[in-house]
């Protein structure tokens, strides 16, 4: 009997505002994992720090509510000591792209098969509102005393640098489109990234549910609002980079991504950007050097015997280092 | 002074030219012969260039630390004999290159200034040259004995085919003094021929032009040389088997003991040798005829060393990280978090020269309070300090047995001077140790709660992907479920559930694993330690019993939870209380006196960068026995 989003649900009560866009993703993760019918302990779920770290709690599959910026080595670990885990990481902006911007470029090149999904408001929601890595320069949201001094800066260019070989973007209040992101980052195999516009209704009063909706900007023909959000795979645009593709191939795929990542203001892309099959994950790196990893990875292994003694045999180690 | 097997050797140069090859043949050339070796590796935070030196102890007993003294110092630059021929014995002697002699104090260029100055300051008030050529006949005038090995001359000799480039030529020249000193004591060739074969290992080429200058250094002082230096070395048959290694591999290898299968690290002296040996050990078979294998992460730094290794601990495997006091500072906030969700993570580090970057290649015991209290707020560890190379084999083991029967972090405290130290040893019997995963659950079920209370505050832990076995963790406090709470009563409960396992802790581990006590406990001085001062205690503690002084030592090996009472009995009873450590403070003293009320008589610290040497131990040891000691002695030994 397949699963149904409701089998994902605890009930733990949750308190994030009303209308918050990590309702939009809580779903859209347990719709995700119901089409994919996951068995929920084959399943973890982490998160970092802030409202959206509360996520694993409302879901009822394993779930880590780690460090603040530290989701992603957490995450890895846990994949990488048993890679049977469909592991999924979640965290906000600020998480991700400030105080764990190091792992997020890291985890880039690493290409453990693991989804990242950033809930992408602009603010540091749970300390009331402050600026966050992703908020343009000179936007003033709500609780900032002057508008941001900072720039703001681009995920998607990022997790290209950092050699992401699954990039897309989404919006919270897409749930068709949410899902269908979300269940084939879990299909790619390697390090897929998921930037999730996502409103903040209590401290960004600038990126509202109304802006990426264009209720500002109405058609004066129809009177209907011109959304700024707009879907990728509606253009013909293809971002699969697949093994046998010529460099002319690639550069041009890429300069298309930079392209379409640097697109913002009335013009929003969602949709996958990019999806590289042609480096390795990190799990089959270490297959390269561990031919047994994937039937008997780290978590999997007998270390005892059955008297409870080490089961390595260290002769050959303590050989080496003999002198009598 | 007549002596055969009993010998303290040294060997400096600039690093970079092959000083840790030549210290470890000869070192290997010992240890062939079935003579007991240890030795202690100094070097720069430096790539090429700066001095280092290896000092080798030898001896037909067991010999666990390095000695004040040295009987032969083997020199190719000028350096070495600047800094260290002051503390060769009278009788001693020093190979050197007699075309080094006129060069002045003031050419050599990596000198630190205190050190040239004092030079220069000792050096005139002897009325002698400012030059290597004062130096030696400072040391002459004390009775050491000079041997020059011109070593561009003795290199000229290997002609045609044989005849080395000349940046191999310069290399060379500490494994001819090498040879040279063999030489001196009449130590077999052959088991340095042996040792070159193990040191440069299938390089047939570097053998063989090694071997050639090798016997054109030993033939030298044969032939220049009266045959009457009174130092002695000869082999000896032994049975028993003995392996050689340092502390970051016999660290290794008791993390593939237990079972270690994802270590995670970021580089950092003196911890990544460990982390390097075990990558290039990942593959291996168990007993059963299955393959196993550790995956060795290097990551992007600290942080996210410990929070995956965590990641693997939470997902089964058994996991730890390397690291140093630098490194340990980034990992503390996650160490809380381990410590809130009862995750058995494993950290294994090595103190070094701090604070801050400190002495980055230097020893120190400075990181103990730290460890103890690392991380805000309060959540049970359990910290371990071993003492000499064995224990830091065998006590890996019991880390990860610790972390989890009782859920907990474990920090494996060791240091610098246990990490590149190098000692002979008996080989490692992993058949003698027990892995114990305490109440790792393969199934679970309806119900299951990871932190339902129970009467010992462990409770039954399944992994990710454990079928039934869902659960939660979070760093806020949290319910048995592992879903957030701020409820008061909840709050209480889920401390006290976590403080009682430290509790049982302290009463489970048996007294073996906590302390040892060498010698009678109720003698007139009662040395007090942990970690690696172990070694020049025991040795120095050799020389005091054959003395007839009445002297013990006991070594703390849990450091948290600390067996408070057990220290206690024992202080109660003792003299005079000494304690012994490599810090500026006194730290352990500190803590037992706050566990236990007892202060200590003396203490003696050394935080120069240095281990402390026997003699040291031996000196302060009759100064205390004497009458005539200070409350607080700060030892000071070492280049």
């Amino acid at each position: 009997m397949a699963r149904k989003p409701q089998d994902y649900k605890t009930d733990v009560h949750n308190n994030w505002c009303p209308g918050c866009g990590d309702f939009g993703i809580l779903n859209a993760v347990q719709m995700a994992l119901a089409e994919l019918d996951l068995e929920p302990h084959r399943v973890a779920v982490f998160s970092g720090i802030g409202c959206s770290g509360k996520t694993p709690h409302y879901i009822n599959t394993y779930g880590i509510h780690t460090l603040h910026g530290r989701v992603l080595p957490y995450a890895t670990g846990a994949k990488l000591a048993n890679p049977d885990l469909t592991v999924i990481a979640v965290g906000g902006d600020g998480d991700g792209l400030g105080i764990g911007a190091g792992h997020f470029v890291n985890a880039g090149r690493r290409n453990v098969d693991i989804t990242y999904i950033l809930h992408n408001n602009g603010v540091y929601g749970l300390t009331k509102g402050q600026a966050s890595p992703t908020l343009k320069l000179g936007i003033q949201t709500k609780s900032l005393p002057q508008p941001n001094i900072n720039q703001g800066i681009n995920p998607l260019m990022i997790a290209l640098a950092a050699g992401y070989t699954f990039i897309a973007r989404s919006y919270a209040y897409d749930m068709k489109h949410l899902v269908s992101i979300i269940k084939q980052a879990i299909a790619h195999n390697g390090s897929a990234f998921i930037d999730v516009l996502q409103p903040c209704p209590t401290y960004n009063d600038i990126n509202t549910r109304e802006w990426y909706g264009g209720e500002d900007r109405k058609d004066p023909q129809t009177g209907k609002p011109l959304p700024r959000v707009y879907k990728l795979e509606k253009q013909g645009y293809d971002p699969l980079i697949t093994p046998g593709m010529s460099d002319a191939e690639i550069t041009a795929k890429l300069n298309k991504f930079i392209e379409k990542a640097l697109e913002w203001g009335d013009r929003i892309p969602i949709g996958i950007l990019l999806k590289n099959e042609t480096v390795p994950s990190y799990e089959d790196r270490i297959l390269q050097r561990i031919p047994f990893y994937r039937e008997m990875p780290p978590a999997k292994q007998t270390i005892a015997d059955e008297l409870g003694r080490p089961a390595i045999d260290l002769t050959k180690f303590l050989e080496e280092l003999k002198v009598t | 002074m007549h002596r055969k097997n009993e010998l303290s050797w040294l060997v400096g140069g600039a690093q970079g030219s092959g000083v840790d090859s030549a210290a470890n043949i000869f070192a290997k050339a010992c240890a062939f012969g079935g003579l007991y070796v240890y030795g202690q590796r100094e070097y720069y935070s430096n790539i090429m260039g700066e001095h280092s030196y290896y000092q080798v102890t030898v001896s037909d007993r067991p010999v666990r630390s390095t000695r004040s003294y040295t009987d032969i110092l083997v020199s190719a630059d000028t350096e070495t004999v600047f800094l260290h021929a002051r503390d060769v014995n009278p009788g001693g002697a020093i190979i050197y290159d007699p075309k080094l002699t006129e060069t002045a104090l003031s050419k050599v260029a990596a000198l630190e200034h205190r050190a040239r100055h004092d030079l220069q300051r000792y050096l005139s008030s002897k009325n002698l040259p400012e030059t290597m050529g004062g130096m030696l006949q400072d040391a002459q005038a004390r009775g050491v004995r000079l041997y020059p090995v011109p070593f561009d001359e003795l290199l000229q000799k290997m002609t045609g085919e044989k005849a080395p480039q000349l940046s191999v030529a310069k290399r060379m020249a500490n494994t001819m003094a090498v040879a040279a000193s063999c030489a001196l004591v009449r130590y077999d060739l052959k088991l340095i021929e042996r040792a070159l074969e193990d040191v440069f290992q299938g390089k047939k080429r570097v053998i063989e032009l090694n071997l050639r200058a090798c016997e054109l250094a030993y033939e030298h002082i044969l032939k220049n040389f009266a045959q009457d230096f009174p130092l002695v070395l000869e082999p000896l048959t032994v049975s028993e088997p003995r392996i050689y290694l340092t502390g970051n591999q016999a660290t290794a290898l008791g993390k593939l003991a237990a079972g270690c299968t994802v270590q995670t690290y970021y580089p950092i002296s003196p911890a990544t040798d460990e982390s390097v040996y075990l990558e290039a050990h990942q593959l291996f078979e168990r007993g059963s005829g299955e393959p196993g294998a550790i995956v060795v992460v290097q990551v992007e730094d600290e942080i996210s060393a410990i929070t995956m290794a965590t990641g693997a601990a939470l997902a089964g495997a058994r996991a730890a990280t390397s690291t140093s006091g630098p490194g340990f500072s980034l990992m503390v906030e996650a160490l809380g978090w381990a410590g809130i969700n009862e995750v058995p993570v494993v950290v294994t580090l090595y103190s070094r020269g701090s604070p801050s970057t400190g002495l980055p290649t230097r020893h120190e015991q400075g990181d103990l309070r730290f460890v103890l209290h690392a991380g805000h707020g309060e959540f049970p560890r359990i910290v371990i300090a071993s003492g000499d190379l064995e224990e830091c084999f065998y006590d890996e083991i019991r880390a990860f047995n610790y972390a989890e029967k009782y859920q907990v972090p474990v920090v494996h405290l060791l240091d610098k001077a246990l990490a590149s130290s190098s000692q002979t040893l008996t080989v490692f019997d992993p058949q003698r140790c027990r892995i114990d995963r305490g109440q790792l659950v393969s199934t679970a079920g309806e119900g299951y709660k990871r932190f339902v209370y129970t009467e010992t505050g462990i409770s039954p832990r399944s992994a990710l992907g454990t079928p039934g076995g869902i659960f939660w963790n979070t760093g806020d406090e949290h319910d048995e479920l592992g879903h957030i709470t701020e409820d008061p009563v909840e709050r209480v409960r889920m401390m006290e559930k976590r403080a009682k396992k430290l509790e049982v802790a302290a009463r489970e581990i048996p007294l073996s694993e906590k302390l040892t006590i060498f010698g009678d406990p109720n003698a007139e001085v009662l040395l007090l330690s942990w970690g690696s001062p172990k070694g020049a205690i025991l040795d120095a503690l050799e020389v005091l019993h054959a003395e007839k002084h009445s002297v013990c030592f006991v070594q703390c090996r849990l450091l948290c939870p600390l067996p408070s009472d057990d220290l206690a009995q024992l202080l109660q009873k003792a003299k005079r209380r000494v304690c012994i450590e490599n810090n500026y403070s006194g730290q352990f003293a500190g803590l037992v006196r706050e566990a236990t009320g007892i202060a200590m008589d003396h203490r003696i610290v050394k935080f120069n960068g240095r281990p402390i040497t026997m003699n040291e131990v031996y000196e302060s040891v009759k100064q205390i026995l004497s009458g005539k000691a200070p409350r607080r002695m700060v030892l000071t030994h070492g280049a």
